[in-house]
C-alpha cells in the first residue's frame, strides 16, 4: 500500500472526508444558530466537541501506533474511573481498585506486543479470578457479591471490550494489504460513531414506535432501523477501500457495527436507568461522561473484531 | 506571600503542570454552574471539606492568570508541623494561617482574611474546619460569618464538592482516581445578621448537595 504522511494513503483520503463532513456540519449548525439564535445551543457545543474528538482521533492515529495505543488506553482509563465513580464502591476496595487501574496499561501491553492469546485471557480469567480472591482476603463479607459484579462487569466493558480497538489496530496489520491495520481501526470507530448520529437523526426525524420504553425511551424503531441501513451504505462504500472486504462483506460488517452499537447504547443506559442518572459524566460538552461516547464501542469493538477475524484472517 | 520572582515562578508552575495534571487528567472535575464563579477578587469560595485536594481542585476552577490572588485560609497547627512542610504551605501554596481557638483569646482570628480581602484577594476557605468524616457534611464552624459579616460587599460563592473524599480521604496518603463533581451555588453577602448569614450559607450549601445524586460509599 502506498503511504502517505506515514499513514496508508485511503486512511489519509478518508479522514480528509471525515473532516469534510464535520466542516460541513458545523456550517449547518452555524447556519441553523443563526436563523435561530438560542435555540441550538446543545446542538453547538456537541458539534464544537466533535472538533476535539475527531481532532484527538486523527492527531493519535496520525502520529505513531504507539501514540494511538496510549490513546486507546486513555479512553479506556477515562471509561472506568467514571465508571467507578458512578457506582456505589465499598471504602475498603478503595486501595484494590488502584490495582483495577493498573489492568489498563497491561491489557493494552498485550494488544501492543501482539500477543493475542494473553490479550483475550487476561481479564476475562486472570483478573475474573484475581479480584474477588483479593476481596476475600481483605476480610469484609457485607456487600461482597455486589463488589466482584461491579468491578468484573466494570473491567470487561471499559478495559477488555474497548483494548478491542488496540488489538485490531496491531493484529489487523499483516491481514489488510489495502489500508493496514489503522485503516481496520479507523473503519471501526468511525462507522460506530456515524451510526450513533444515524440512528439519533433518524429517530429524530420519522422516531415514532419505541424499542425500549423502559430503559431508553428516546430510541425508536425507526431510528434503529434507520440508522443500521445508513450505516450499512456508509459501511459498502468505505469497506472495500478502507479494508480487504468486499461491498457484500462491507454491508454486513457495517450490519454487525450498527446492531452491536445499538446493544451497547442501551446497555449503559440500563446502567444509568438502575443508578439514577442521566449522563454518566460531564467530560464531554453536550455529550455527557466518556461512557456516553463510547458505549456503543464497548460492544462494536469486539463484535467488528471477531467477526473481522473469523472470516478474514487464516 | 513570597515576593520573590522564583518563588511565584515556581508557585505558577507547580499549579500549572503539576496541579491540573492531578486534578484536571488523573481524577477529572465536573463542574455545574461556573458561571457562577468571581470573575475576580475580593471574593470567597466556601466549600465543604473532604480531603487534602479540596484547596487546590478549587484553586484549579480558576483561570492562572487570577493565581497570584487566590490564598487558601488553613490552621496553623495542621500544616506548620515542619518547617519544610511550613514554607511549602506558605510560598507554594500560599495560605493565609489561621490560629484556632485563638478567638476565645480574644485575638480576632480573621484579620490576616479580612485584609487579603481588602487587598481584593479571593480566598478559599472550608467552614467545617476540619476535613472529618469523608464526604459527610460536618457541623459549620462560625468563622465564615464572621468575615461575611465584617466585609459585606464581598461576594461568598457557597461550593459543594464530591469525590475527592474517596480519591484521597483523611488518614490515608494513596492517591485512588475518582471522579470529582463541583457544583458551585450563587454568590451570598453578610449583609443581615450573622445568624441569618449562616442560616442562608448552610440552605444552600445542603440544595446543592442534593442536586445530585452521589453513589453509596460505606
Amino acid at each position: 500500500m502506498t503511504r502517505l504522511f506515514g499513514l496508508p494513503e485511503h486512511v489519509v483520503y478518508a479522514t480528509a472526508g471525515v473532516w469534510a463532513l464535520l466542516i460541513a456540519a458545523t456550517l449547518l449548525v452555524l447556519v441553523l444558530r443563526w436563523r435561530k439564535p438560542g435555540h441550538y445551543d446543545e446542538l453547538v457545543s456537541r458539534t464544537a466537541s466533535w472538533w476535539w474528538m475527531i481532532g484527538a482521533f486523527t492527531f493519535a492515529i496520525a502520529v505513531s501506533e504507539t501514540v494511538a495505543i496510549v490513546f486507546l488506553a486513555f479512553i479506556s482509563y477515562l471509561a472506568l474511573k467514571e465508571y467507578l465513580s458512578l457506582i456505589p464502591t465499598r471504602r475498603i476496595d478503595r486501595g484494590l481498585l488502584l490495582f483495577a487501574y493498573l489492568a489498563i496499561p497491561i491489557q493494552y501491553y498485550w494488544a501492543a506486543i501482539d500477543w493475542y492469546n494473553m490479550f483475550l485471557v487476561f481479564v476475562p480469567v486472570w483478573l475474573f479470578l484475581f479480584f474477588p480472591a483479593l476481596m476475600a482476603f481483605r476480610g469484609e463479607t457485607r456487600g461482597f457479591l455486589s463488589a466482584v459484579g461491579t468491578l468484573s462487569w466494570g473491567l470487561m466493558l471499559t478495559v477488555f471490550c474497548l483494548s478491542h480497538m488496540a488489538m485490531l489496530l496491531v493484529s489487523g496489520e499483516v491481514h489488510n494489504p489495502v489500508a493496514g491495520g489503522v485503516g481496520l481501526l479507523f473503519f471501526l470507530v468511525v462507522l460506530t460513531q456515524f451510526n450513533d448520529v444515524a440512528q439519533y437523526t433518524w429517530g429524530k426525524l420519522l422516531g415514532r414506535h419505541k424499542v425500549t420504553p423502559q430503559v431508553s425511551p428516546k430510541k425508536t424503531w425507526e431510528g434503529l432501523v434507520g440508522g443500521v441501513l445508513t450505516t450499512v451504505a456508509l459501511a459498502a462504500v468505505i469497506g472495500p477501500y478502507l479494508t480487504p472486504m468486499d461491498v457484500l462483506w462491507s454491508a454486513l460488517a457495517g450490519l454487525v457495527l450498527g446492531v452491536a452499537g445499538f446493544l451497547g447504547d442501551i446497555t449503559i443506559s440500563g446502567m444509568k436507568r438502575d443508578l439514577g442518572v442521566k449522563d454518566t459524566g460531564g467530560l464531554i460538552p453536550g455529550h455527557g461522561g466518556i461512557l456516553d461516547r463510547v458505549d456503543s464501542l464497548t460492544y462494536a469493538a469486539p463484535a467488528f473484531f471477531h467477526f473481522f477475524r473469523y472470516f478474514f484472517t487464516p | 506571600m513570597s515576593k520573590n520572582p522564583l518563588i511565584r515562578v515556581m508557585r505558577f508552575l507547580f499549579f500549572a503542570v503539576v496541579v491540573r495534571a492531578v486534578i484536571l487528567v488523573a481524577l477529572g472535575l465536573t463542574v455545574r454552574h461556573r458561571e457562577r464563579l468571581p470573575k475576580d477578587g475580593p471574593a470567597v469560595l466556601a466549600a465543604n471539606h473532604n480531603s487534602n485536594l479540596d484547596a487546590l481542585a478549587l484553586m484549579s476552577l480558576m483561570p492562572l492568570k487570577l493565581l497570584p490572588k487566590l490564598r487558601p485560609v488553613a490552621a496553623v497547627d495542621y500544616f506548620f508541623t515542619s518547617k519544610a512542610r511550613g514554607w511549602f504551605v506558605t510560598h507554594i501554596i500560599g495560605i493565609i494561617p489561621v490560629v484556632r481557638g485563638s478567638a476565645r483569646k480574644g485575638v480576632n482570628p480573621l484579620v490576616a482574611c479580612e485584609e487579603a480581602l481588602d487587598r481584593g484577594e479571593i480566598l478559599v476557605l472550608f467552614p467545617e474546619g476540619s476535613r472529618g468524616d469523608p464526604e459527610k457534611l460536618g457541623r459549620l464552624k462560625t468563622g465564615i460569618g464572621h468575615l461575611a459579616c465584617a466585609r459585606p460587599d464581598v461576594p461568598i460563592i457557597p461550593v459543594y464538592m464530591h469525590g475527592l473524599g474517596k480519591a484521597l480521604p483523611k488518614g490515608s496518603s494513596l492517591l485512588v482516581p475518582f471522579n470529582c463533581t463541583v457544583n458551585v451555588g450563587e454568590p451570598l453577602h453578610g449583609t443581615g445578621s450573622y445568624n441569618a448569614f449562616m442560616k442562608a450559607f448552610e440552605a444552600r450549601i445542603t440544595a446543592l448537595a442534593a442536586e445530585d445524586k452521589h453513589p453509596d460509599w460505606d
